[in-house]
């Protein structure tokens, strides 16, 4: 058996007396795809922003590599090895986008201006952006700002991605182009966990659905298991206004 | 040589005479004032940033410690230099110091200093509110590719900061060049004290100081045009060239598609 590259244990996480996340545990695998599904509020995404750190879980841990990352002196570091994908892309506006890709590379691995322009345009054309390195954000639409932050965040060549409702804030048209770039990630063997509203999606690129509600994970085991036989009433009431929709 | 009776001719004589050394203190004034904005925005960069870094509870209690100490005495340096006037201010430091220290500051160094700092405690508050006002998602971006505290500021949030505060940098650029006048009060011959000196050789305040106005307008509005042309180049380019063809988006619109040459040019670079 694999060992596990990120593993959660008993993750609480409260906003004063609000209690989002209750006791969370699950683990990751190289080489997985995890979809994290469920209602608006349901925890998801502080779920995810614990594991990379932008929210201070209130207790419990998150193993990366099995060392406990709460514990660790050098956050930057960690992070640099899980990058994250954001619903509203967070690209940096000040910068064109292939500045957005290089500035980690040159900055935080410390790269020479040369190697990090070359491997910032290797992951920009993988995304199919390389027509638009001259572009400022702002000149760019959704989807093609979110494929950018999705080669920005590639080029750190991470060991996780963490994508938090990648296309939640896109158009039908703009979710395909995103979804297809993820989807051949997937294809690839990035290890990647993914909160998303796509159920159609997550059941095809998964190899692990976790169902969450309420800060809690109610079910998880492999895509047919959820989405076809699902154990637990609230996850087949979910599923169904969801797939009914 | 007489002075002439009419309004126009006095003015002229006044030109003629005291031509060279009123634009003397023109450009005393304009070098005092751009100094001190520069140092004062400097100044503003240090102390806004200093006061708007968060006092994280995971921090080491030394320097939570330290950092609310270096926050206060920060706190009281804004609050004493913009809650007193620059005239008091002057008179304050250049005597004090001579007094006190026994610092005797040359005029240039003492007009420079004052200007400076007092832009400062104006321009701390200007930077902290530009902080603010950059996007939570700005910082978290840069957080999640592995930049520390430092970093994320200095390339992601203040540039963004400056380009937001620009129009108000200008302001403090223009309140300068005609806040200088005050420093006339410890004998630095910029364009105020000239005019001072000119309009009491001949009694003619009112002549005197209609050149003075004149000079003071044609400095503010040629620097604050000059500013709205360096606002805009900060903004960078209204438009991009796509260097190829994008793949997945061929319903936007946008692109146009490559020559022979360029797609050539394309499998070359690939190789």
């Amino acid at each position: 058996m694999k060992k596990s590259i990120i593993e959660v244990k008993h993750l609480k996480k409260s906003f004063g007396n609000h209690e989002v996340l209750k006791d969370i545990n699950f683990s990751v695998k190289p080489g997985d795809v995890t979809s994290i599904i469920g209602a608006s509020g349901s925890g998801k995404s502080t779920l995810l922003r614990c594991i990379n750190l932008l929210e201070t879980p209130t207790s419990g841990e998150i193993l990366y590599n099995n060392e406990d990352v709460l514990l660790s002196k050098n956050i930057p570091s960690y992070r640099a090895k899980v990058g994250m994908v954001f619903q509203n892309f967070n690209l940096f506006e000040n910068m064109n986008v292939l500045q957005n890709c290089m500035i980690g590379l040159t900055k935080v691995l410390k790269l020479d201006k040369e190697k990090a322009k070359k491997e910032s345009l290797f992951f920009l054309e993988k995304v199919g952006m390389l027509p638009y390195v001259n572009a400022k954000p702002r000149q760019l639409s959704g989807g093609q700002k979110q494929r950018v932050a999705i080669a920005r965040a590639l080029a750190m060549r991470p060991d996780v991605l963490l994508f938090d409702e990648p296309t939640s804030a896109l158009d039908p048209q703009m979710v395909g182009e995103v979804l297809s770039v993820i989807k051949s990630l997937a294809k690839e063997g990035f290890t990647m966990i993914i909160v998303t509203h796509e159920m159609a999606f997550a059941r095809d690129v998964s190899n692990q659905v976790v169902f969450m509600s309420d800060g809690v994970i109610l079910e998880k085991g492999t895509p047919e298991e959820i989405f076809v036989s699902p154990r637990n009433e609230k996850t087949r009431i979910f599923l169904d206004r969801f797939m009914n929709y | 040589m007489s002075l002439p009776q009419s309004f126009i001719g006095r003015i002229i004589f006044i030109i003629e005479k005291y031509g060279m050394s009123m634009l003397k203190g023109a450009g005393t004034t304009l070098v005092i004032a751009l100094i001190g904005t520069i140092a004062g925005c400097i100044i503003g960069f240090i102390v806004g940033t200093i006061q708007a870094t968060p006092i994280n509870k995971k921090d080491s209690i030394l320097k939570r410690i330290l950092l609310r100490f270096v926050k206060i005495v920060l706190d009281i340096y804004v609050e004493v230099f913009r809650g007193t006037p620059m005239m008091v201010q002057a008179m304050f430091i250049f005597y004090g110091s001579a007094v006190l220290f026994n610092i005797h500051m040359d005029m240039w160094t003492a007009a420079c200093f004052i200007v400076s700092i007092n832009t400062g405690a104006y321009m701390a508050e200007t930077v902290r509110g530009g902080i603010l006002s950059i996007p939570d998602g700005q910082t978290e971006g840069a957080m999640a590719i592995g930049m520390n505290h430092f970093q994320t500021m200095l390339y992601v949030v203040l540039p963004q900061a400056l380009k937001n505060i620009m129009p108000q940098i200008g302001n403090n650029l223009i309140i300068n060049i005609k806040d200088t006048c005050v420093l006339s009060v410890i004998g630095v011959v910029e364009l105020f004290f000239v005019t001072k000196t000119v309009s009491g050789a001949y009694y003619t305040v009112f002549e005197a100081n209609t050149i003075t106005m004149a000079m003071y307008l044609f400095m503010t509005v040629v620097l604050s045009k000059l500013l709205r042309i360096i606002e805009k180049k900060l903004n960078g380019p209204e438009n991009y060239s796509l260097s190829t063809t994008d793949t997945l988006a061929y319903t936007s619109g946008l692109l146009k598609y490559p020559s022979k040459e360029e797609q050539h040019e394309k499998e070359y670079n690939r190789s």
